[in-house]
């Protein structure tokens, strides 16, 4: 069932403020959530000025800059810092993305910066994707196949079967979709969210994949695929540009045809 | 390291509004209010065939301000249920997903909603004018 609210331990409380130095010309807040399992409390947001004449453009340069000069204790996951990692995927000004990817200055105001909404979370910004994970496990996303695979070279298929899985197969499993659906939201226990639905599209379209219809089987289910109701959120914060929105929208078209 | 209960990250309070996910709550809601318009037309049929006392006693009614203001909600939400379902069938032949077409579709049946809404009241006002 749909919970608009957060639970008592969940809500969130004020916390510290960390200023600028005096002489700073050009200073943002940052407002940050912040939740340490170590310590009694609630999580709480905290405030950093920052002066952006000694930071990178980047939210994600700004949240290194905290850690590295303000306070270390701030957590968060990155590594690539050119948006093909999706480990800084979080919510940034409302929406979510990856901090590697937003500038600061595409922000008005206040930067706010909370983890992916709708998940555990482990500490500060780093939510507990085990789910999002499983439920990607869960399409079975590899090759399957019952022909033997050529004696002498790899499956082959045509430049137009390629490029229909070429789009989906550039997700970064950032999450980012699946954690801005309000199905998800509500239904992550069951449904399987937009990520995991594009991964299993990518493969269901594969022309070298020989289990279509199981997959296609395993889908058929009033919660797995039917809790989207296209709500749009996937495709506007997917990072990378892909349209999980209308791959659920094409399986759904091959189950209705494939009942014919 | 004492073993506490993990929070639950913020969702419907920080995330920003989006045009896509306005208009399908939206959608939600005029459903919704198109089912409580059904039980006041019901109303209407039952005392249309209950004899004159009880339509005079439904038109009076109907006439009052708060009723007047629901029928207007009503038009709307049913133009607007409409338009939006119109969408969804787009949609469901695998038409106007791109972002920026899902965008302007839901626009346009927003504002076809609230003119054709203005546009039915104006001449339903201008036919009943003394």
């Amino acid at each position: 069932m749909a919970e608009f609210f957060l639970p008592a331990n969940s809500k969130v409380g004020r916390g510290r403020t960390f200023k600028a130095a005096a002489d700073a010309k050009h200073v943002r807040v940052f407002r940050i959530y912040r939740f340490d399992p170590d310590t009694a409390g609630n999580p709480r947001i905290d405030s950093y000025e920052i002066d952006m004449d000694s930071c990178g453009p980047m939210v994600l340069d700004a949240l290194i800059k905290i850690k590295n000069e303000i306070d270390s204790t701030l957590t968060f996951r990155r590594s690539c810092r050119e948006g093909i990692c999706g480990s800084c995927a979080m919510n940034i000004d409302g929406r979510n993305g990856l901090a590697c990817l937003n500038a600061c200055a595409d922000v008005s105001g206040d930067i706010r910066i909370y983890p992916l909404p709708h998940l555990p979370v482990i500490k500060d910004l780093v939510p507990d994707l085990t789910d999002f994970y499983a439920q990607y496990a869960s399409i079975k996303p590899w090759l399957q196949t019952r022909t033997p695979a050529p004696p002498d070279g790899e499956r082959l298929q045509s430049k137009g079967d390629q490029e229909r899985v070429d789009r989906p197969s550039a997700c970064i499993l950032c999450a980012c979709c699946s954690t801005s659906c309000p199905s998800y939201w509500w239904n992550s226990d069951r449904y399987l969210g937009p990520a995991a639905l594009l991964a299993a599209y990518r493969w269901i379209v594969d022309s070298r994949d020989e289990a279509t219809g199981e997959r296609l089987d395993q889908l058929e289910d009033p919660f797995r695929l039917y809790r989207c109701h296209t709500i749009m959120n996937c495709t506007e914060a997917c990072p990378k540009d892909l349209n999980p929105a209308k791959a659920i929208g094409e399986i759904k078209q091959m189950m209705a045809h494939r009942r014919q | 390291m004492p073993v506490r209960a993990r929070p639950l990250s913020p969702h419907l309070q920080i995330y920003r509004w989006q045009v896509g996910s306005t208009l399908s709550i939206l959608h939600r809601i005029t459903g919704l209010a198109l089912a409580l318009g059904f039980l006041a037309l019901t109303y209407w049929l039952v005392a249309l065939a209950g004899g004159a006392a009880a339509y005079s006693s439904a038109a009076r009614f109907f006439a009052g301000p708060l009723a007047g203001a629901a029928l207007v909600g009503w038009t709307f939400a049913f133009f607007y249920h409409l338009l939006n379902g119109i969408r969804h069938l787009a949609w469901d032949v695998g038409v106007g997903f791109d972002r920026a077409h899902s965008r302007l579709s839901g626009l346009l049946a927003m504002l076809a909603a609230v003119l054709l809404t203005a546009g039915l009241w104006g001449f339903l006002w201008h036919v009943a004018r003394p």
